[in-house]
């Protein structure tokens, strides 16, 4: 007969480690006890699910079939609550006994929560408003409290309460940190390294950060409504989370007679002391007197078990593990490992601040050997730092290269000089070894690898060092992930495969599309818009324009807001507009009671929060074409006074950029087109980091940048080239906006669009013309042009039942403020 | 039971809200011909699912494209589950309810 293994624990050590022996072969019959009710799940993702960039369905490494699939019985939601180790049996609360031949304990941990006045009702559990961070229960009922208040106080400020006051401003508007030590993540980092990280903390995410904060009492009565400080402060709240630290989950296997401490007392195989058969892994283990609270022990603890149960390894022995992490605190890059600051008289030391910008770094030198380093804000160096702490590597002479870049060796550490078991990444414990045999077994492609590995599937910091990793095992060969290059997700094909099929099939509307290129003809509103987008640009008045393949901004041309109104931008050439234009706006402000006038970023007048039904009306009593600030196309073109006013001047650059606006007015891309002209490289205008941007220079030169950015992304434009005439800048500006139309992918802004294809091959191509496809491009934007009708004139009649029906007949959303 | 109007008051592949005793009431016409209702009002953050983009699953807000199956209501992007109410065709009389 089999083996009975029981794994009392279904967390990340215990999954993790049945996992293991599964990858070696182990024949057991494998029996898990979780007292949670799900599968196993990434614990650190939660983190994200507070934060609203991971969804639930993300989060879990096993779901309920893998165990069916690797028949193993899984008791969730059931507690083991005391272990016979004389009659190897274990008991659930209503005394279902199972006995076991091997029994590993991974219970994990629990969230420490001082004694506090106030924090728990007798008889009811924590206090109403007050929370932990540790399950996936506590996360969802956080995100549901939390919502519907409006202040949180996080007590803890380590590693796990940042993240929980960065999750929760997701989720409300003010979000305060209370610490009682005098730094943040007091544990890793000294005091400058945690008075950096709370700079930023406190600037770039606005939390404000309390630290030397003692509390001493939750207030409120039915509900949290503040917490007292030691030193009287009292601090209005109406969610309060406990992040203090954690504790073992160990009182089971105490009960039970079993050797516990700070932990489960563990030896080298992860043995519990004076234990046969019975092993702990995880957070609820203590080895050699150390307790871990983060997973990259685990997984190095969980490979030495199975080795060890196995027999894959008889001479498996875990040693303990040097903390070494990069983390994503908050947003903030840490990084830190060993010492925090020297602890000897001949230790060297290398300290870098830099608190203004949000950085600061150290490294601790002895004897030659690299024993401790911290870096905040700027971790590139950590992935070299990192392999040196681990493996005791020779140290540059000239010390400062540990934290610059000296001209010296690059900062990225190359693959091919890697250690085959230099850990890649530090969430998911994946070493460089795994991922080249993972490609060496097949998987080329880095999302297939990702999905193998889940290397880059923790905070994301590692990924960019995946994607180098496996590149290098295919020799360069990677495979692109297919869906990565599909333009839209719902059709499998890229962008010009995609063109070709549409030509060939002479598709010309977005039903036709997916009846006839995706397996099945399964429709997928997510793909719509871009199908759309698509189509337009490539038949123009052909195109079959079927409404519901337009996002509701295209559908009514303006803008929804969060209210679910809309703004209205009419268009204002150049930023240039009159006097009679300016009492118009004013008029039909007053007259609907639009209730804010504001002045873009983009040099004209938006008119915010009006309803959908008073769009047809406020079009018509303005009488100005649309500024088309709501789809993904040519928006404006922003000008500086230029030579007709500025004593600087040395070009027109107003009556350019008006003439750029009222040709290019309205033509659809694959993003957003934003242009400038400036009269002068003084560049009052934002030239330079404009997806076009013009500039004058002397000598009646114009200077054209394309790919330029200052939004999400800020990037310099790259030259596309010089000419002698607002003619050729008109002319150019076309062809380039009509190679990116037709070449770019959906939602692929100029920014990244013009590196990707390079600036050099786009000016061959757009300025000289080298694959002599410069007339048809030409040709094309001019079709386009000559199909320009403004989207305002069909207030006189709608194109469909109900276009600008209003879509919730009673308020009920949240209202945007109102302001005079 | 309630008649809403007729199916052509909403144009293939669009959606319309309606108001019915007090509640808010999105009405899917599918490319398919079917029709789905659902709350008008999206869970996440009160946005108008008649504005989304839907095809024969699912509905996409239109504030943070988050999307529900329109058939189950549940989310399928995390979010907490719509209501979905029963809506039928007579003739081309819309009808909401059992
Ligand atoms: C109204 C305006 C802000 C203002 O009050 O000044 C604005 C408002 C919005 N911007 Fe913007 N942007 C405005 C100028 C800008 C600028 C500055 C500019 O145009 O010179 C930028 C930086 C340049 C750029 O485009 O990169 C800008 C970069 C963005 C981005 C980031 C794009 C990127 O890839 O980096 C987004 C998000 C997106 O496109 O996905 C965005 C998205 C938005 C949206 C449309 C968000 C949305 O989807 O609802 C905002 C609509 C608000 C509303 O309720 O109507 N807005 N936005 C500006 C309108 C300009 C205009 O007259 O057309
Ligand atoms: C929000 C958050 C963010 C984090 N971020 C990071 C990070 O960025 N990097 C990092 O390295 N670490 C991070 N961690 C820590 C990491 O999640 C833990 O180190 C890891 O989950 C420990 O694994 P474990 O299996 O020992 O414990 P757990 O994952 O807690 O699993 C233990 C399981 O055992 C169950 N259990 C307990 N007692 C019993 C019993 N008697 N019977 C049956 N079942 C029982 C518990 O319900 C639990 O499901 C984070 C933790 C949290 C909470
Ligand atoms: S920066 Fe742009 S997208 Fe962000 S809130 Fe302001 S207007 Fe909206
Ligand atoms: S309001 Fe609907 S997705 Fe946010």
């Amino acid at each position: 007969m089999k083996q009975r293994l029981v794994v009392v624990g279904n967390g990340m050590a215990g999954a993790r480690t049945v996992e293991e022996i599964l990858a070696r072969g182990g024949d057991f019959a494998i029996t898990m006890f979780g007292d949670e009710p799900y599968g196993n799940y990434n614990r650190i993702m939660l983190s994200n699910l507070l934060a609203g960039v991971e969804d639930e369905a993300g989060i879990f490494l096993n779901d309920l079939s893998w165990y069916a699939d690797n028949g193993i019985t899984l008791h969730a939601g059931t507690r083991i609550e005391r272990i016979d180790r004389f009659a190897k049996t274990v008991y659930t609360a209503d005394g279902t006994p199972t006995p076991y031949d091997k029994l590993i304990i991974a219970t994990g941990s629990s969230a420490w929560v001082p004694p506090i006045k106030g924090i728990r009702l007798p008889g009811r559990g924590y206090h109403q408003g007050v929370f932990v961070f540790r399950t996936l229960d506590d996360t969802r009922a956080m995100i549901r409290y939390a919502r519907e208040h409006e202040r949180a106080v996080v007590i803890g400020g380590g590693l796990l309460g940042l993240e929980a006051a960065r999750g929760l401003q997701n989720h409300l508007d003010h979000v305060t940190l209370l610490h009682a030590a005098s730094h943040l993540m007091n544990a890793q980092l000294n005091e400058r390294a945690g008075k950096t990280l709370q700079r930023i903390v406190e600037q770039k995410l606005g939390i404000e950060v309390v630290v030397d904060a003692t509390t001493t009492e939750i207030l409120g009565r039915h509900a949290v409504t503040g917490v007292r400080l030691s030193d009287g402060r009292v601090i209005a709240c109406d969610v309060v989370v406990v992040a203090a630290g954690i504790r073992p989950n160990s009182q089971v296997a105490a009960d039970s007679g079993l050797v516990v401490e700070r932990g489960i007392v563990v030896d080298d195989q992860m043995r519990v002391q004076d234990e046969d058969d019975i092993y702990a892994v995880g957070e609820c283990a203590q080895h050699r007197g150390q307790v871990y609270g983060l997973v990259a022990p685990l997984w190095e603890q969980a490979k030495v078990l199975a080795d060890h149960l196995t027999g894959a390894d008889p001479d498996a022995a875990y040693h303990g593990s040097r903390v070494a992490t990069k983390l994503k605190v908050a947003g903030v890059d840490v990084a830190s490992m060993g010492l925090q600051l020297p602890e000897r008289e001949d230790d060297e030391l290398l300290e870098f601040a830099e608190p203004g910008k949000g950085v600061y770094s150290n490294v601790v030198i002895r004897d030659g050997r690299l024993v401790g380093a911290t870096l905040v804000g700027d971790t590139r160096k950590a992935a070299f730092l990192m392999q040196a702490f681990d493996l005791g590597l020779p140290l540059p002479e000239e010390r400062a290269e540990l934290l610059f870049d000296l001209g010296g060796p690059p900062a990225e550490v190359s693959p091919a000089e890697m250690a085959d078991d230099a850990q890649v990444c530090n969430c998911n414990g994946v070493s460089k070894g795994t991922i080249c045999a993972t490609v060496t077994a097949g998987c080329k492609t880095v999302g297939g690898v990702m999905d193998k590995t889940r290397a880059g599937k923790g905070c994301g910091t590692c990924r960019p060092l995946v994607q180098r990793i496996v590149g290098w095992a295919t020799g360069g060969e990677v495979e692109e992930d297919p869906a990565a290059s599909w333009y839209v997700p719902g059709v499998p094909m890229p962008k010009p495969e995609l063109m070709a099929a549409i030509r060939r099939h002479e598709l010309k509307s977005v039903s036709a599309v997916f009846a006839t290129l995706v397996p099945g003809g399964t429709e997928d509103a997510k793909s719509k818009m871009g199908l759309a987008s698509l189509l337009k640009m490539m038949w123009g008045d052909e195109y079959i324009d079927e409404r519901d393949a337009r996002f509701i901004n295209d559908r009514v041309h303006a803008n929804i807001q969060r209210d679910g109104t809309f703004s209205v931008v009419p268009q204002m050439k150049g930023g240039v507009t009159t006097p009679a234009q300016l009492r118009r706006i004013a008029e039909v402000a007053e007259k609907h009671d639009v209730p804010m006038v504001k002045l873009t970023g983009g040099q004209r007048i938006d008119l915010l929060g009006v309803p959908k039904e008073k769009l047809p009306q406020i079009w018509a009593d303005l009488d100005m074409p649309s500024g088309y600030a709501y789809a993904k196309s040519f928006r404006t073109v922003k000008t500086c006074v230029g030579s007709d006013f500025c004593r600087f001047g040395v070009g027109d650059s107003t009556a350019l950029g008006i003439a750029l606006e009222e040709r290019y007015q309205g033509i659809e891309g694959p993003g957003k087109m934003k242009l400038a002209v400036t009269g002068c490289p003084r560049n009052c205008a934002e030239a330079y980091v404009k997806d076009i941007g013009v500039v004058a220079i002397d000598g009646a030169k114009w200077e054209i940048y394309v790919g330029g950015a200052a939004g999400a992304h800020v990037r310099k434009g790259d030259l596309l080239a010089t000419v002698s005439s607002a003619a050729e800048v008109v002319q150019l500006t076309g062809r380039f906006l009509q190679y990116y139309r037709e070449n770019g992918n959906w939602l692929e802004r100029t920014y990244a669009f013009v590196p990707r294809v390079g600036i050099d091959k786009i000016r061959a191509i757009v300025v000289d013309d080298a694959q002599a496809i410069a007339a048809d491009l030409d040709a094309a934007m001019d079709a386009a042009i000559a199909a320009y009708r403004d989207p305002w004139r069909e207030r006189t009649d709608p194109v469909t039942p109900g276009q600008f029906r209003t879509s919730l007949p009673l308020t009920v959303l949240p209202r945007v403020p109102v302001r005079a | 039971m309630r008649p809403l109007g007729s199916v052509h008051d909403i144009p293939v592949g669009e959606g319309r809200a309606y108001a019915v005793d007090g509640e808010m009431v999105a009405v899917f016409r599918l490319r398919d011909g079917s029709l789905r209702a659902t709350s008008a009002v999206c869970p996440h953050k009160g946005g108008p699912l008649a504005d989304g983009q839907i095809d024969l699953r699912q509905v996409v807000c239109p504030l943070h494209l988050n999307a529900w199956d329109l058939t189950t209501g549940c989310s399928l992007s995390g979010q907490p589950e719509v209501t979905v109410y029963p809506v039928r065709l007579d003739g081309d009389q819309i009808l909401l309810g059992e």
